[in-house]
């Protein structure tokens, strides 16, 4: 049900409109008003505010209209490596996701065909940590990674971490989180495009003395692209924007602070509004830029 | 069909990532049963109090509560808005479509934090107080996006032909549209507002930017998460687990017997 939006469909939506007329306005206007007072003007905000100059003598959180561009310079200064850390974090993820999420979802949209139920349950489990809350799966970790946790231990004891070692607070662990956290939106978009894979494809792959690998790399994989491309997006955004995992009370230590962490401390914390507005305005232009050139290189600009 | 390692081999990597993905969804289950005082960390003992006696830890009831709230309302105003979007989009031809569909496009391709931060840098440049309707506001926001990608797929796949015939048969456009457009639209609406809720429902970053003082449900758990979560907000989260699953499952089987009648009809 909820899948659609996770879909890729492309061939149904894009029906032939049919009629001009003015009722469309009026359907449209509500949402689009919307969308430019509380989406658009805001992002506008965003950049006034990312300009703006501290109060002379004013208080903490005091800012006038100004036009320091200078704002930039020093915040990328200040915090190029929280920037890398969100993207190298973000990739990483998205990497590792995909891992997890490729064999699964073919298995539930090729190999399960034959039985739908077992496809049900699977789906439903692929989406059941969307039902409990974000913030305690990703503190349950946290337990469960602990120092003294059964985990940890067991690492300790096989000596692949020292016996001082922590696995939280580590960049490891904010990776974990992030790719636990994001699993479910790469395996449904993968999910939909390999169960509509036409099953002759392959055989005709291996009638033509193709291995199954070559089938796998020839056939399946390109197939399944749109699928992946989605998938890839819907993880990396939202990880390169994420501050939960990495915060300090979550999977992460002072040492794993994304760029997310910085504009939530720097807005709401010490009131910085100009930075926090400036930090966000060049992690939407980046993630836009990297966004553009992926989906360009993929060749599924028609997903936008 | 994929590499040949036997056939064993990809059935037990899926049952693997499974196992994996619901082991926080258990321990969070199992942890609602710890008989702890205050930080539910250590494994202390069985008991049922936790549960029996939900609302005893301070604020979690009324977070859970104001959380319910801001998703009805919100996702009331993101499926009404969204739904007219969806219907404008595939139904007409106007100048400007794919401009709207980039503008429909672009928040879901924006960061939570950049959206939280841009609305709440709006509402301190205009001087709004935030609250529970900011809170409101945000929510709508993103969940309109995910509503138009969903109810859009519904209309584009409505046969307009049934219309036709309600037309045919005098039907006024507005008959036309509550007798036979909305019942076949509603499957979409149903699922849209679903998935509106519960992105409403369990959303922390936009809302941490613009909550003001309130609590809504994951507030409750973030400012808890530094001093320990107490077991109540394990009870909540594993009902409302509980609660979903049904609901999907009972939506499933309903969506199979429908299947299986219409099937039968054929």
């Amino acid at each position: 049900m909820a899948f659609a939006a996770f879909g890729t469909s492309t061939a149904a939506t894009e029906q032939a409109p049919r009629r001009r007329s003015p009722v469309a306005i009026i359907l449209l206007l509500p949402g689009l008003a919307y969308l430019a007072l509380f989406f658009l003007a805001p992002l506008v905000s965003l950049v006034i505010t990312s300009l703006q100059a501290p109060v002379e003598f004013g208080d903490v959180g005091q800012y006038q209209a100004a036009f320091q561009i200078e704002n930039y310079a020093k915040v990328i200064q200040d915090y190029w490596p929280h920037f890398l850390r969100a993207f190298g974090y973000a990739i990483a993820a998205t990497f590792f996701a995909l891992i997890i999420s490729y064999p699964l979802a073919y298995f539930i949209g090729v190999r399960a065909r034959p039985w739908p139920l077992l496809q049900a349950v699977m789906l439903t489990l692929v989406i059941a940590p969307f039902f409990i809350s974000f913030l305690l799966r990703t503190l349950a970790w946290k337990q469960l990674l602990s120092d003294d946790s059964a985990i940890a231990t067991l690492l300790k004891s096989l000596s692949i971490l020292p016996p001082d070692g922590h696995i939280t607070g580590t960049a490891f662990s904010v990776i974990f989180g992030l790719t636990y956290n994001f699993i479910p939106f790469m395996t449904l978009p993968i999910y939909t495009t390999l169960e509509r894979l036409d099953t002759r494809y392959l055989e005709a792959g291996s009638d033509l003395y193709a291995s199954p690998a070559t089938t796998f790399w020839r056939v399946t994989l390109p197939l399944s692209m749109p699928g992946i491309v989605s998938g890839t997006l819907l993880t990396f955004i939202p990880a390169s924007g994420d501050f939960i995992n990495a915060s300090a009370s979550f999977l992460g230590s002072a040492q794993t602070q994304m760029v997310g962490n910085v504009i939530e401390a720097q807005f709401l914390n010490l009131l910085n509004y100009p930075l926090a507005s400036a930090l966000s305005v060049i992690l939407m232009g980046l993630i836009l830029l990297i966004v553009g050139v992926y989906v360009r290189r993929s060749g599924t600009e028609d997903l936008l | 069909m994929r590499l040949s390692l036997g056939k064993w081999l990809l059935p037990v990597y899926a049952g693997l990532a499974l196992v994996f993905l619901l082991v926080p969804i258990v321990y969070t289950f199992v942890f609602s049963f710890n008989d702890s005082v205050k930080s539910n960390i250590v494994w202390v003992g069985f008991t049922l109090d936790n549960w029996t006696g939900v609302c005893s830890a301070q604020g979690v009831c009324a977070a859970f509560a104001t959380s319910i709230l801001v998703g009805v309302v919100a996702t009331i105003i993101a499926t009404v808005l969204g739904t007219l979007m969806a219907i404008a989009l595939v139904r007409f031809r106007f100048r400007g479509r794919s401009a709207i569909s980039l503008l429909l496009f672009l928040p879901m391709a924006t960061p939570e934090v950049v959206l939280g931060a841009g609305l709440a840098a709006q509402f301190l440049s205009a001087g709004v107080a935030k609250g529970l309707g900011t809170i409101i506001i945000a929510h709508a926001l993103f969940c309109v996006s995910f509503v138009v990608v969903t109810v859009k797929a519904r209309v584009a796949s409505l046969d307009p032909a049934l219309e036709e015939a309600g037309r045919d048969l005098y039907g006024s456009a507005t008959q036309v549209f509550l007798r036979i457009t909305l019942p076949l639209l509603l499957p979409g609406i149903t699922a849209a507002a679903l998935l509106s809720f519960a992105l409403s429902f369990d959303d922390f970053i936009i809302t941490r930017f613009n909550n003001g003082g309130v609590e809504t449900f994951p507030v409750f758990v973030y400012t808890a998460a530094a001093r320990g979560v107490p077991a109540e907000a394990n009870v909540i989260a594993s009902a409302v687990f509980i609660f979903a699953l049904v609901l999907v499952i009972v939506s499933q089987v309903t969506a199979a017997a429908r299947r299986k009648r219409l099937a039968g009809l054929s």
